[in-house]
């Protein structure tokens, strides 16, 4: 799995950092950073989570 | 236009309830294909988004349907512009862009972590207060309303002894079915009042938000925007979380098993935050979009120029978004909701709403482990006819 975010398309809502803390955080500006570009196990269903809930559309993985 | 007194039956459909529910027409219409007509509270026609697919379609997609048709409500004073100076949730990208970027640093995922423990400490403090005057006592006034009215004033800056003030303002601003030119006084009077707390920013900046603009962006952000989004913080920070916590709490006090879980498992909190997000969805439809060319939703065919609006409760109980959806489980993931919006103009204040709830309903079950409504179920006062939906007032004993 391999994780991509368009920074310029994130609005700063910071659900994927709720649904998956060990992939993704947030910069000063509440712009999103990922923090693991291929997450495993647990942390790869947290991911699919995450993307599913970000309301901006700036996230995309693919499997 | 209707008089407070006689409410429900003239709401238009997608603002009105059947107590936690979307009333049962809703349901009909979401499974009929093509897109229902409805009239918004100032006589407008417009079409009515009822599925989620269709929801997050219409939400997500803001140069297809934008935020900034909307007509004013005339304010003494001011302009249709200046009105909309600052008011997120009236500007399209890239105005929308450059403001919302300004403001998404004060409401990062950390920044909202670090305010836990003060957040605590306000829902204790309320506690407290409830616990020494015994019961019965009224959840609205004594803890739904003034905690997150707390939280958002020293968040901002703005002196918490002005809050019966405001309060009074917001209702009213938010009451849709009072005359328009009410309205717009109380609107006019708001703004007097955020106009001289940002005047005050600028001459000596704080440490709180409004203190932190001016001093980060005072450089780009105009007097006139900076009240804009001050008015809009203020009250989108507290009537909204006010009456989730309100609505939250009934609907978990009539069920009680779902009630002892976020009681007794810590880690109950954050996933039944995100269900009764789901199942109360609050705010009954954003902002009204507009169409800005000919096109198609729902098989239905939309002209350019109209107006659409979208019910979030009536997405956020298809079936397409979860099993069951008309049952309160506090135990399922529920996070891809549409209660708190969806697209650009998604809620800003998310992570800090999420916080405040999934300290006070935990610390409010364990405070009171006996807590239960103190009139019957059938006399509870539902609030309907306002942007947000809630209780008036909840008399609970414990
Ligand atoms: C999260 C917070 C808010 C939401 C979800 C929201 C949503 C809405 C909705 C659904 C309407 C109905 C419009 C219609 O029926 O055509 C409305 C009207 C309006 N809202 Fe808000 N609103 C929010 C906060 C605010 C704030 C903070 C202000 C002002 C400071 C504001 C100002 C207005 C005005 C002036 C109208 C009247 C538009 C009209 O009737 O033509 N709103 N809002
Ligand atoms: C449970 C509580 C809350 C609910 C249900 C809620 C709901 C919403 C919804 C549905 C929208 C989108 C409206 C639209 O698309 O037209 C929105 C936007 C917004 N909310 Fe909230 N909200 C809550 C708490 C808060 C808090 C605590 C704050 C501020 C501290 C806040 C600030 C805002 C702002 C500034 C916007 C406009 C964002 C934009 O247009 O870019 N909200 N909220
Ligand atoms: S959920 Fe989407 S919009 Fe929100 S911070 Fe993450 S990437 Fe950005």
């Amino acid at each position: 799995m391999k994780i991509k975010a368009d920074r310029d398309v994130c609005i700063g809502a910071g659900n994927c950092v709720l649904a998956a803390e060990n992939v993704f955080d947030q910069d000063d500006d509440a712009i999103v950073v990922v923090l693991e570009e291929s997450p495993e196990g647990k942390d790869a269903d947290a991911a699919r989570n995450a993307v599913g809930s970000c309301p901006s559309g700036a996230l995309s993985l693919e499997e | 236009m209707a008089s407070p007194s006689t409410e429900t039956p003239a709401l238009p459909l997608h603002m009105r309830r059947e107590r936690f529910d979307p009333p049962a027409e809703m349901r009909e219409i979401r499974e009929q294909p093509g897109l229902a007509r409805v009239t918004t509270p100032i006589g407008r026609p417009a079409w009515l988004v009822t599925r989620y697919e269709d929801a997050r379609e219409v939400l997500g997609d803001a140069a297809r349907f934008s935020s900034a048709g909307l007509p004013v409500i005339p304010v003494p004073g001011t302009t249709p512009e200046e009105q909309r100076s600052g008011n997120l949730l009236m500007l399209d990208p890239p105005e929308h862009t450059r403001l919302r970027r300004l403001l998404t640093g004060e409401f990062t995922v950390k920044r909202i972590r670090r305010l836990q423990p003060r957040i605590a400490e306000i829902v204790d403090s309320h506690l407290d207060a409830m616990e020494q005057a015994g019961p019965p006592a009224d959840l609205v006034p004594d803890f739904a309303l003034p905690v997150p009215s707390l939280v958002i004033c020293e968040l901002l800056g703005v002196p918490y002894s002005d809050r019966a003030e405001f309060h009074r303002r917001a209702a009213k601003q938010l009451d849709l079915t009072r005359p328009l030119e009410e309205r717009g006084m109380v609107a006019a009077q708001s703004r007097a009042y955020m106009a001289e707390l940002v005047d005050r920013a600028f001459a000596a900046p704080g440490d709180d938000m409004l203190g932190m603009l001016v001093r980060e962006h005072g450089d780009t952000l105009t007097r006139t925007e900076l009240i804009g989004v001050a008015s809009l913080l203020l009250i989108a920070g507290h009537e909204t979380t006010a009456n989730m916590l309100a609505i939250g709490t009934l609907a978990l006090l009539r069920h009680p098993e779902q009630a002892a879980l976020v009681r007794d498992d810590p880690n109950a909190a954050a996933p039944a935050v995100e269900e009764l997000m789901r199942f109360l969805s609050v705010v009954h439809t954003g902002v009204p979009r507009t169409a800005t060319a000919a096109t198609r939703v729902g098989d239905q065919d939309i002209e350019a120029g109209d107006v659409l609006v979208v019910s979030l409760p009536a997405a956020d109980r298809d079936r397409a978004l979860v099993e069951d959806p008309d049952q309160l489980d506090v135990g399922r993931a529920a996070s891809h909701h549409v209660a708190f919006g969806h697209g650009v103009h998604h809620c800003l204040g998310a992570p800090l709403a999420r916080m405040e709830m999934a300290t006070a309903f935990p610390a409010l079950l364990r405070r009171f482990p006996t807590l239960a409504p103190a009139i019957p179920f059938s006399d509870v006062d539902f609030r309907s006819a306002s942007v947000v939906y809630g209780l008036r007032s909840l008399p609970v004993t414990w």
